[in-house]
């Protein structure tokens, strides 16, 4: 009976470690589930259990005690709360959660739920991509944080957004060669945008650090460029890039690409919740009110996995959010802090603003892909297929156009293609990425295991 | 010949593990990928474009890493800790008789 009634909190990154706070200060037992199997999310992704040995400040550089203050938080909270690591949630219907652990499965039902899913790199096909030693921003990062290894001797990095110029700098720190950092957006461009910025200085300070830090270093920096290929049989050698009316090429074994962030919202699908297309994020988001309420009475969502705001913004609104639970239970809530983050929310959502104005998505980017290129890594689909069902109009909306090519039914569920597909497929039919609609998610939202088992229930 | 380079965390026990056939080593705490890409140059080969893959998103999102081992299990190579003895292939058996890739 307190079973079925325990919140339950999907994701154990800054919004979900700082949510399952908030409720176990108010007596409760939430249930938190992670698939990594020590938390902190992406962002604060923490190395494995043994023989890792790098400090914080190696890891986590500025952020280091952000990240300290989060691993803590949930340290603290471990024994009052049923903490669920390794622990993939597949499915999301009918007041339940499917989850598999080690090859067993279990279904748990919820009372309220915060989804705390985050965020994945948004990425645009181009010549090479699929080559080894490409890899997203995020998973770069990843591979130096979690593993203590580069992507490669003599990396490029490739796209938009502060992750670009953050890894471009952990790279260097670690020792490893940066051929050069080739951002999309335009200097006048990024110009224009620093006033906004101003809103949050030491973010800004931070940003402008990183990059003056890399030219410092004798990284070429240069602004405007689009992709032309990455080249290389078997394993990249050489990054092409048009900047201007000109050509700039570099050698290098590996590039690290990101175009920003994108929400993961399948669990938000499965649960019905309504979704909007926002404009800034350039997707098809969860409806969802200040605090996190979405259109389904008792479900909540928090952090990046609902919209794109950072690790900061994921904290506050992972308490906002649980505030919001308890009020909607009826339980006591403390006013003054829910002002207080309320006015630190939507402090971070106009810097967002301004960020998102610094390091635009690149739209004209989807009109260049070849129709020979692969769009769907997992099927190998090419653009053109795509682009086909909707000049012949077969397709007008994205579901339609997945159907008849499979893009976004592999095994990445869309995760990769769906953004470029969703672009591809707008400027087949002359219509804007919010007009040809959005993939449905569809259970199970990652690979299980055949020989997966349920789970024995214990007898009473 | 490695993909990824290890540039931090080398103090750490190392794991014996096998490699298409091959006596490979990597250290404790790594993922598979992290052992197979330090010892080799790609994952898999994709079994629709027979071409090379090695990961991409290292987050468990795009699942272009899936490796098989020599007892034909599945397992997605970021989100799995390698272990004393595996015997793990990175050539796929779609595309070993070379046709284009159509299972």
């Amino acid at each position: 009976m307190t079973r079925a009634l325990s919140p339950v909190i999907v994701g154990a990154g800054p919004a979900g470690i700082r949510a399952a706070e908030a409720l176990v200060a108010a007596g409760l037992r939430p249930v938190l589930i992670d698939e990594a199997a020590r938390g902190g999310g992406q962002i604060y992704r923490q190395p494995p259990d043994g023989g890792f040995t790098r400090p914080k400040t190696a890891l986590y550089g500025t952020e280091a005690a952000k990240a300290d203050a989060v691993h803590r938080a949930l340290d603290r909270i471990r024994d009052r709360v049923d903490y669920r690591p390794r622990t993939l949630v597949w499915n999301c219907e009918r007041g339940a959660l499917d989850l598999l652990c080690d090859g067993v499965t279990d279904t748990i039902p919820y009372g309220p739920l915060i989804l705390a899913t985050g965020a994945t790199d948004r990425v645009l096909p181009f010549p090479g991509w699929t080559l080894p030693g490409v890899f997203t921003l995020g998973g770069s990062q990843v591979a130096l944080k979690f593993q203590g290894c580069a992507i490669g001797r003599r990396v490029a990095f490739l796209g938009t957004g502060p992750l670009l110029y953050l890894v471009a700098c952990q790279y260097l720190k670690a020792g490893v060669e940066v051929a050069g950092v080739f951002d999309t957006t335009p200097q006048t461009v990024q110009a224009r945008a620093l006033p906004g910025m101003l809103r949050d200085p030491a973010t800004l300070a931070k940003g402008l650090a990183l990059v003056g830090w890399l030219r410092l270093h004798g990284v070429p920096v240069h602004h405007g460029i689009r992709p032309i290929a990455v080249e290389g049989e078997g394993r990249v050698r050489a990054l092409r890039v048009r900047h201007g009316a000109g050509e700039i090429a570099v050698e290098c074994d590996a590039v690290a690409f990101g175009l920003g962030l994108r929400s993961e919202t399948q669990l938000a699908d499965l649960a019905g919740c309504a979704f909007r297309f926002d404009p800034m994020d350039r997707a098809w988001l969860p409806v969802r009110d200040t605090a996190g309420r979405t259109s389904v009475p008792g479900l909540y969502i928090a952090g990046d996995g609902g919209g794109i705001a950072g690790a900061d913004a994921a904290e506050l609104a992972g308490e906002r959010a649980a505030r919001a639970a308890l009020e909607d239970a009826g339980l006591p809530v403390d006013a003054a802090r829910v002002a207080w983050l309320d006015r630190r929310l939507a402090r971070v959502a106009a810097f967002r603003r301004a960020l998102n104005a610094a390091f635009p998505f690149p739209q004209d980017w989807a009109a260049t892909i070849p129709d020979d290129l692969m769009l769907c890594r997992c099927e190998g689909v090419s653009a053109g297929t795509l682009r086909g069902v909707g000049q012949r109009g077969e397709a007008r909306e994205i579901n339609r156009a997945k159907a008849l090519t499979r893009v976004g039914m592999g095994r990445c569920q869309g995760r990769v293609c769906g953004a470029a597909a969703a672009e591809l497929l707008a400027g087949a039919l002359g219509v804007g990425p919010d007009a040809v609609g959005r993939l449905r998610a569809q259970p199970p939202i990652k690979p299980l295991p055949i020989t997966a088992t349920p789970v024995q229930e214990a007898t009473p | 010949m490695a993909l990824l380079q290890r540039v931090a965390e080398q103090g750490r026990r190392v794991v014996r593990f096998t490699l298409d056939g091959r006596p490979v080593e990597a250290l404790e705490g790594d993922t598979i990928l992290t052992a197979m890409l330090t010892n080799g140059d790609h994952l898999r080969r994709s079994e629709f474009a027979d071409s090379p893959r090695a990961g991409f998103c290292l987050m468990g999102a795009c699942q272009d890493c899936w490796v098989r081992t020599e007892e034909g299990d599945r397992l997605r190579a970021c989100g799995t800790f390698i272990a004393e003895g595996m015997r793990l292939v990175s050539a796929s058996e779609w595309t070993a008789a070379g046709g284009e890739g159509q299972p």
